[in-house]
């Protein structure tokens, strides 16, 4: 059994190894959970870099969806949510989980679809009326059925439009934006995607915009506004609130602001700062129907 | 779609050149693998001697409950971890969740069932002729037992492979609960392989994807080759 003694020395030393270069942080931390459409362009790890410099916390991503983002905030698992939802937002504030929502950037969703573009959507310039055509010639339409943010817009995008959806030819990929790009374009279907994630993928996919959102002057319906709320810390005492709140105010000052309205992927911006105005919008700090 | 070349070619100048980023998710990777396997593969030697050379009430049900636990999906286990460590949940106040301590507890819950399985059906499967003739020659309960370990150990070297395999190679679980984080710097402290796997494909960067599954493939290829070499040397 003496090799077998020497098989378990060696991995004792291999643990130490491993276990060197992973030296204590400092005292805080910061949790953020967020959407993936946010995390995968890289803008994150520009602000963070900056932010951990400045304020010697090290900051901590979980990409989920926007459904399981929140979640994860209501259960008392993060500090900070930024998320793109706002009814999803509005309960959450609501429900006393979150507190302080700033309204921080946007950019906007695009109905992307195969180069033949079967039910002759190209240049409408209402995503109504697209959609509608879409439902009538029975044409496919991939839709993440994730919960996500996305999703949830892509749903009330069809209530607006007054059809159901139905089978045959509307499908569920259960994927995040990415995966969920990729399957669309393999099946040749339609889909609502956010103009981020679509950019960085768009040279491996057979997928064009066809119905363009407000940064290239279309469809204001597909505006896709980001808000980021700190949780309520009389309901998780032990969440790090001040450091929320110093990257809330790191996000929305000018430079932040500056930070991410500079950002850019493969030469295009992707996100449009919001967070600085002169005239007071208190509407970013309640709930859409709040009344006192 | 990205060619294959490309990938070994990156895979290639990524070890090379002892990529940082690469370096330390290939370090958690392994730390967190390594961790589970050195606190299961014991627990599991112990159940499966007990398991099949014991014998009392209940063995038969026992050996079922741990042929189920080999099929369980590993993001059922990390979400059980994940309710169980959440902030709300029974274990909240330990602080946990999102680290690699919580991926090392999901870990051991996926694979103590499969080392434990492999290795019951080791002990089990060695002839009874071989324990009785150590009985025969005057050994001692515990020495009988030795004496079938013994003759189980390539065996059990399969279950600690097996075990190491599915470790390092889950996604589900360890996503889940470490929450796939990694720092401005570069450096990872939960991105494993297989998570920075899934990242990169979501962002469509296939051909880093692709190398980083290179990279796992080689880890798991050396250390086969390793266990291998062992057996056939008869150094074990």
């Amino acid at each position: 059994m003496r090799p077998m003694k020497r098989v378990v020395v060696l991995a004792v030393c291999l643990w130490g190894l491993f276990s060197l270069g992973q030296v204590a942080w400092g005292v805080g931390e910061l949790v953020i959970s967020t959407t993936t459409s946010v995390y995968d362009t890289g803008l994150l790890d520009l602000l963070n870099a900056v932010f951990g410099e400045r304020f010697g916390v090290p900051v901590k991503v979980i990409a989920v969806g926007t459904g399981a983002a929140l979640r994860l905030a209501r259960e008392g698992n993060v500090d900070l949510v930024l998320v793109h939802a706002r009814e999803a937002e509005d309960e959450f504030l609501r429900g006393g989980w979150g507190i302080n929502r700033r309204d921080v950037m946007y950019n906007d969703f695009v109905l992307v679809g195969p180069p033949d573009d079967p039910a002759g959507i190209g240049g409408l310039e209402s995503v109504v009326e697209a959609l509608r055509r879409i439902a009538e010639r029975g044409a496919r339409f991939l839709s993440r059925g994730d919960d996500s943010g996305t999703h949830k817009r892509e749903i009330s995008l069809w209530e607006v439009a007054g059809v159901t959806p139905s089978a045959p030819w509307y499908m569920e990929s259960g994927k995040g934006q990415g995966d969920n790009l990729v399957q669309a374009s393999l099946m040749g279907a339609y889909t609502l995607t956010d103009r981020g994630t679509f950019i960085s993928l768009r040279e491996r996919l057979e997928l064009l915009v066809l119905v363009e959102g407000p940064l290239n002057g279309g469809d204001p319906l597909l505006m896709n506004p980001y808000g980021v709320i700190a949780v309520n810390p009389a309901v998780y005492p032990d969440r790090n609130y001040v450091m929320a709140m110093a990257y809330i105010g790191f996000l929305t000052s000018p430079e932040g602001q500056r930070i991410i309205g500079e950002f850019r992927v493969h030469g295009e911006r992707l996100f449009v700062p919001m967070a600085l105005s002169r005239e007071p919008r208190f509407e970013q700090y309640v709930p859409q129907d709040w009344r006192r | 779609m990205p060619s294959l070349l490309s990938a070994v070619s990156q895979a290639f100048s990524m070890i090379v050149s002892l990529d940082s980023y690469l370096l330390s998710v290939v370090g958690v990777s392994l730390k967190v693998s390594g961790m589970a396997l050195l606190i299961s593969v014991p627990v599991s030697a112990l159940v499966a001697s007990l398991l099949g050379l014991g014998r009392f009430p209940g063995r038969n049900l026992l050996r079922t409950l741990v042929n189920t636990g080999m099929g369980v999906p590993s993001v059922i286990v990390g979400l059980v971890v994940l309710l169980l460590l959440s902030r709300s949940g029974p274990f909240g106040g330990l602080g946990l969740l999102w680290t690699p301590t919580a991926m090392v507890i999901s870990q051991c819950v996926l694979i103590t069932p499969l080392i434990t399985g492999v290795m019951l059906s080791a002990v089990v499967g060695v002839d009874r002729a071989i324990s009785e003739a150590a009985h025969a020659l005057g050994a001692s309960r515990l020495q009988r037992v030795l004496t079938v370990i013994r003759e189980a150990r390539f065996g059990f070297l399969t279950a600690v492979l097996a075990g190491f395999g599915r470790a390092i190679s889950e996604v589900g679980s360890v996503l889940l609960v470490g929450g796939n984080i990694v720092f401005p710097n570069g450096v990872s402290y939960t991105r494993t392989l297989t998570t920075a796997i899934v990242v990169e494909t979501r962002k469509g960067q296939f051909e880093t994807a692709l190398a980083l599954g290179i990279v796992l493939i080689v880890i798991v290829l050396s250390l086969n080759l390793v266990a291998s070499r062992l057996q056939r040397r008869g150094t074990l």
